[in-house]
């Protein structure tokens, strides 16, 4: 079976001349189906670079990119915004929800862009808002969730549409302990229904619930291990 | 994603963020309904300028004369069915200012008027009240006047002037008739303060047997006027060597006419500028949101939202706001147009609404449409991080 994501000598270079800053320098890794990656790394690493180019929010300047086998530098535009809505699921550090809309209409945002009538994306929504615990606050606005319930609330928008690949940029980096607690539940049981989830975060307890751990340094690749998959498995498994 | 879906989203929209939707469609309202009610304002005086000169009768020429050449003699030569036939009355006619008094009350009548009974048709003069005197009158001498509607009000309030008794110069009038109210003047003299009464009355009490202050003039129909204008021409520059000047109301029509029109055009500049007040404010509120919106624009981008859907949205959302606003800018200058603005009766032009809206939903279009045609256009993440 092909993995779900690889990328092969990506390079990402912002800016011209003596202000060049060389992002990502040759990032080579595949991740398989029902994967949980962490990326750590310190700031300046380039992790919020590549997270950006595996959600096709960003180009790169070098290399290439496997989604699915379909290598999405070649993609057009509209082309491109269908991979984001069907294979991506996207979780921001920011939330990134849509201000003085109520939580279900933005969780219902991506099936409506990919064309699902009202009734089934309603239904649709609700049930990614009960899997984060939330189908109560339906119909409450952002800015009557706390920072942990918004980011719930972005957790099922990502997963609503069933993609192939869901990628969180520093999910629980605005959050405190407890909401923190409460989005990594979600992960692993996203994980434990066989879901593929990368995520990038700088805190090692974080990076510790994952199966696989990869750390950048400098635009590249430093290590990239297994984390005891045999244990993780068994007991995401027995859930 | 069809269209209805994408009118729902554009509706959510614009009822998400209600402040800012309702200053853009007041921006949009302010500008669209001055111009209209500006232009209105101005036409209406044009047309009751006009009205004025009108209810003065078109077909009458007036001669006068500053070297004082106008005696009854040359009146009664122009009435002359062979040299002027086109001529259908002349009225010798003198005036001057006069106290009028009755019981207590004095009123100082702007124009006291001595003429003949030709004068009311030719002016288009008719009486509300009572009635004109006649040529027997003048023959006569009988001191009978006719009063405007101002000099009744003033004098009579409230009673009947018609055969009431007021002094002028000293001598007793009566009061026979009072004149129908002519559409009150746009800063001009006032029409209705004025008084006629028969020429030889007029002559013997007030003005003196000098020469007539001009002859009012009325040609037999306005095809005429210019026909009549040659013949009297022809006879008074046998009688009237010093000099004299003849004015057709036409020619006053046209003068008039052209001052209106000045008018207009002022106030257009002025409305003008207001819309384009309108279309900054309005361009402010949708530039000074263009942050916000790019981000929401960068948001829909990565729930895969294609270009064209996020487009349509914002573009659909302009223009609800530019036409509700248009909409509600109209219908407040109809519903301001019923009233009369300092005097004036507004009319309202059908070009400058169209005018108006046409300006003001290409401004909301383009300053709606266009942050959001370049935020689509960019990635997702240039788009989420634009500050």
């Amino acid at each position: 079976m092909h993995p779900v994501l690889e990328v092969r000598a990506l390079t990402k270079v912002y800016g011209e001349g003596d202000t060049r800053v060389h992002a990502l320098r040759g990032v080579s890794l595949a991740v398989e189906r029902g994967q949980y990656v962490a990326i750590m790394g310190p700031s300046g690493s380039g992790k919020s670079t590549l997270m950006n180019i595996l959600g096709c929010l960003d180009i790169p300047s070098g290399g290439c990119y496997l989604l699915d086998s379909v290598d999405v530098s070649g993609l057009s535009d509209r082309q491109l915004a269908l991979v984001r809505n069907r294979l991506i699921g996207f979780v921001f550090q920011a939330f990134n929800l849509i201000p003085r809309t109520s939580a279900r209409a933005n969780v219902e945002l991506p099936l409506a862009y990919a064309g699902i009538h009202a009734r089934e994306r309603r239904e649709r929504a609700m049930r990614a808002l009960e899997l984060v615990g939330l189908a109560d606050r339906a119909d409450h606005e952002p800015n009557q969730l706390s920072g942990g319930q918004q980011q719930r609330v972005a957790v099922a928008r990502a997963l609503v549409t069933q993609p192939a690949l869901i990628l969180a940029d520093e999910p629980t980096g605005n959050l405190d302990s407890h909401s923190t607690e409460d989005i990594l539940t979600v992960f692993d049981e996203l994980k434990a229904a066989g879901r593929t989830v990368v995520l990038i975060t700088h805190e090692p307890d974080v990076g510790a619930r994952a199966d696989r751990l990869i750390k950048l340094f400098d635009g590249q690749i430093r290590s990239d291990e297994p984390k005891r998959p045999a244990g993780r498995h068994a007991e995401a498994n027995a859930l | 994603m069809n269209i209805a879906e994408i009118v729902r989203f554009a509706l959510r929209g614009v009822a998400a963020n209600k402040l800012r939707s309702s200053l853009t469609m007041l921006g949009i309202l302010i500008g669209v309904a001055a111009v209209i009610l500006l232009v209105a304002v101005g036409n209406g005086s044009a047309k009751a300028v006009s009205d004025q000169i009108a209810a003065l009768g078109t077909n009458t020429l007036t001669v006068s004369s500053r070297a004082g050449g106008l005696t009854m003699g040359v009146a009664d030569a122009l009435v002359d069915p062979v040299l002027a036939p086109d001529v259908k009355s002349v009225s010798p006619v003198v005036s001057a200012a006069a106290a009028v008094a009755y019981g207590g009350t004095s009123y100082d009548v702007g124009s006291f008027v001595g003429t003949t009974p030709g004068y009311f048709a030719a002016t288009n003069s008719p009486v509300s009240a009572g009635a004109v005197f006649g040529a027997d009158d003048n023959a006569q001498g009988r001191r009978v006047v006719v009063i405007g509607q101002t000099v009744a009000d003033s004098l009579f309030p409230g009673t009947d002037a018609i055969g009431q008794q007021v002094t002028v110069g000293g001598a007793l009038f009566t009061v026979t008739g009072v004149l129908a109210q002519k559409s009150s003047s746009v800063g001009g003299s006032d029409a209705d303060d004025t008084a006629i009464a028969p020429i030889t009355a007029v002559r013997q009490v007030l003005t003196g047997y000098g020469t007539l202050s001009s002859i009012l003039v009325e040609a037999a129909d306005s095809p005429k006027v210019g026909a009549a204008e040659a013949q009297i021409t022809t006879i008074l520059d046998r009688r009237v060597p010093a000099g004299y000047r003849i004015r057709s109301a036409e020619q006053l029509l046209d003068t008039q006419a052209g001052t209106a029109d000045t008018f207009t055009t002022l106030l257009g500049a002025v409305a003008a500028i207001s819309l384009l007040v309108g279309g900054i404010g309005t361009t402010n509120i949708m530039l000074v949101t263009v942050t916000e919106r790019t981000r929401e624009i960068g948001i829909r981008k990565a729930l895969g939202a294609p270009r064209r859907t996020i487009l349509t949205q914002f573009l659909i959302e302009a223009t609800l706001l530019s036409f509700l606003g248009g909409g509600l800018g109209v219908a407040a200058a109809l519903i301001a147009a019923r009233f009369s603005i300092a005097g004036v009766t507004p009319i309202v032009v059908p070009g400058s609404v169209a005018l108006a809206l046409g300006v003001s939903v290409v401004i909301g279009l383009f300053f709606g449409g266009l942050p959001a045609a370049r935020a689509a256009r960019l990635r997702p993440i240039d788009a989420l991080r634009y500050e």
